[in-house]
């Protein structure tokens, strides 16, 4: 998004042009619906209100779709990211809920470190199919996708474990400085990795094993381990969206937990132009596909949109998003458009309409 | 790639027979329950073949455990088999009943629909069935014996008339938001029709705003979230299940009103936090989805089994609770 200022000019034909479009869209629709949707104000020394709330809910999503575009990027899927948010979130309650004080913090740490721990197995053990059995990606991550919502539910003997405490609390509902806390702890993760790839060549070399793993490994990268550790960076990303999602509700669901986040994910970071076949890869763009995907559900809330329909609304807007990024479909339009003679056509108000339908 | 792609596909096709086997494992490992045929017959035990749904909530669990306990104490004996929430595997655990000459068989059925042929088949063996907790949608009303379980309808009569009773005096309008349980599921569309009927008795009551929270507390949270921002005057909190309750009372408290006084919070299920959340005064009122159906069960199973006829609908036996009733029901709640 940086990139904007310098390339002001080109500045329809970049990526996110059209998510952006629509995400400012959904907001006018909000606003013109409802004006106060807008507003932000201070309630209790934090900020309050709908776009917050979308801010705020958000993050997990952008926690689990940052860990998902590094996969990706290497070529691969991880699927198994919403069974590791339930794991992840289930070890976490369980063991708060065993301490005789909820509100110790170094009982709540602990508990975090376990989780972590765990999560970082669940992600070794998808890596260790993909990179090093060889199993394929999709195939590999859908076992621990079946198998760790089973686990998850077998941790939570099938309840859902309801916790009172204040420190874990914090990670889904806490503020600072006004801010949700989540959102701020999932913007210094994305910017972790953005420097961590990007000031490095870390970013580089998984995009080259992305490209061609074959070739990048005869160049002198060491593929399988690249693999390896985008697997486990996506587990761990998921672990942290888990803790954010079960002490937004201070419960841990084994069965609904992250239930479907991966599909989510999987939608933000190919709205943010990264392709599935894999190669270069996006942070900031994954980032506006999560906002955009909350927005749309935070949308329907708030705009009161009839659940029977509400499905189908999403799906068009999707689709709408899809299409837009599309370069042979804007060429086909552009072409038609040429042909028949109409250069001034206003394709914002065609867009505006296939949202709005 | 290219070159190894071969390679890569022959890999790919181990992936699937690995995956494949793990499957039938993990299934092989969920009927050993049901593993011994042998003497199903014979003996004067009546033996009652129950599939389960799966394990996907504490309401289940409480379902589970009351089946096996009350059969148990009916001298019963049981073949207990969980179909992970997958309707083949319910057909086949069925299947594997009928092969076991069982006197009984009962099931929750895990969907609505393609149940005919293994009834059939049931009926073919002179094996009586009885549903529990959830209908089938087939024409032929013979297929089973009884249906046993909740009536959700009911269960949203119940709690407008409470609100009926509750809002008698009032002059204004009364502004009621709804949280529907997963869009399209019998109990959501049934509590829907229940309350939304029984409550047009008395004009001053309106539901404002109506959204699905998915049966689940962070659904109920993010949507309620939204109806506080949308709707300043909210009198009324409909949810469809207690978990949605209980997220929704995070939202009103963020929202900082208070839940069970500013709002009043009606919710169905009375699972156990739903209790503790009535008797700390913060819900006001439940309307009761038993789960524990299994005596009423192990009635119906020797009442057929003895070639007794029974009504086709049988209603779980259930009541409802307001904050003075669930302190006191509380301590002895099974789930």
């Amino acid at each position: 998004m940086s990139g904007w200022r310098t390339r002001l000019p080109a500045v329809t034909g970049h990526r996110l042009f059209w998510p952006v479009v629509v995400l400012v869209l959904l907001v006018a629709a909000n606003a013109i619906y409802r004006p106060s949707f807008l507003t932000v104000e201070i309630k209790n020394g934090h900020l309050y209100g709908s776009l917050v709330d979308i801010v705020r809910l958000s993050a997990p999503l952008i926690l689990v779709a940052l860990g998902m575009t590094l996969v990706i990027a290497t070529g691969g899927i991880d699927l198994s990211v919403g069974s590791v948010v339930a794991v992840s979130g289930a070890v976490a309650c369980l063991h708060i809920s065993r301490q005789p004080d909820q509100n110790s913090l170094g009982g709540v740490l602990v508990a975090l470190a376990m989780a972590f721990g765990v999560s970082l197995l669940l992600g070794l053990w998808n890596g260790t199919l993909v990179a090093v059995i060889g199993i394929q990606p999709i195939i590999a991550t859908l076992i621990l996708m079946v198998a760790g919502r089973g686990l998850a539910q077998l941790i939570t003997s099938g309840q859902i474990i309801t916790i009172n405490s204040d420190p874990y609390r914090m990670i889904g509902v806490g503020h600072v400085l006004t801010l949700p806390f989540a959102i701020v702890l999932a913007l210094a993760v994305t910017l972790l990795v953005a420097v961590l790839t990007r000031r490095t060549a870390l970013g580089m070399i998984v995009e080259a094993v992305g490209g061609n793993a074959e070739a990048s490994r005869l160049a002198g990268i060491r593929a399988r381990r690249i693999t390896l550790l985008a697997y486990v960076v996506s587990a761990a990303c998921a672990a942290v969206a888990g803790f954010m999602m079960t002490a937004n509700v201070s419960s841990a669901d084994g069965n609904a937990a992250g239930l479907w986040v991966e599909l989510d994910a999987i939608l933000a970071v190919v709205i943010g132009g990264t392709s599935l076949a894999g190669g270069r890869f996006y942070l900031g763009g994954t980032i506006v596909g999560a906002l955009l995907i909350q927005t749309l559900t935070t949308s329907v809330y708030a705009m009161n949109i009839d659940p029977q329909t509400a499905l189908l609304f999403k799906a068009m807007v999707v689709i709408a998003v899809c299409l837009v990024q599309a370069p042979a479909f804007r060429a086909k339009f552009r072409r038609r458009r040429a042909t028949t003679g109409g250069p001034t056509a206003p394709t914002g108000e065609q867009r505006k309409e296939q949202v709005a339908a | 790639m290219r070159i190894t792609g071969n390679t890569l596909t022959r890999r790919g096709f181990g992936a699937v027979l690995a995956a494949g086997l793990l499957a039938t494992g993990l299934t092989a490992c969920a009927n050993s329950d049901t593993g011994d045929a042998g003497g199903a017959a014979g003996d004067d035990k009546i033996v009652l073949g129950f599939s389960q749904v799966g394990a996907e909530s504490g309401w289940r669990t409480a379902n589970t455990t009351s089946v096996k306990e009350a059969a148990a104490e009916a001298g019963i004996e049981l073949k207990f088999d969980d179909a992970q929430q997958k309707q083949e595997n319910q057909i086949r655990a069925i299947r594997n009943f009928i092969q076991q000459k069982v006197d009984v068989i009962a099931f929750s059925p895990v969907v609505e629909s393609g149940w005919d042929t293994v009834l059939k088949e049931a009926k073919d063996a002179q094996i009586p069935v009885i549903l529990t907790d959830r209908a089938v949608d087939s024409a032929d009303k013979t297929l089973y014996k009884t249906f046993l379980g909740s009536d959700f309808v009911k269960e949203g009569r119940l709690s407008a008339e409470w609100l009926l009773e509750e809002t008698k005096s009032a002059t204004g309008p009364v502004n009621i938001v709804e949280l529907q349980g997963t869009t399209g599921s019998a109990p959501a569309n049934d509590r829907k029709k229940g309350f939304g009927e029984a409550i047009a008795a008395n004009p001053n009551l309106k539901i404002i705003a109506s959204q699905s929270g998915d049966f689940t507390r962070a659904g109920g949270k993010a949507v309620m979230e939204q109806f506080l921002k949308a709707n300043p005057k909210i009198d009324v909190l409909f949810a469809h299940n207690d978990d949605m309750g209980l997220g929704a009372l995070e939202a009103i408290t963020a929202a900082g009103k208070v839940p069970g006084k500013d709002i009043k919070i009606i919710t169905i299920d009375a699972v156990k936090d739903g209790m503790q959340a009535l008797a700390d005064g913060k819900f006001n009122f439940i309307a009761e989805c038993s789960p524990l159906l299994g005596p009423q069960l192990m009635d119906l199973a020797k009442k057929v089994h003895a070639g007794e006829e029974v009504p086709a609908r049988i209603e779980t036996e259930e009541t409802t609770f307001t904050q003075q009733t669930a302190k006191e029901a509380l301590p002895n709640r099974k789930y």
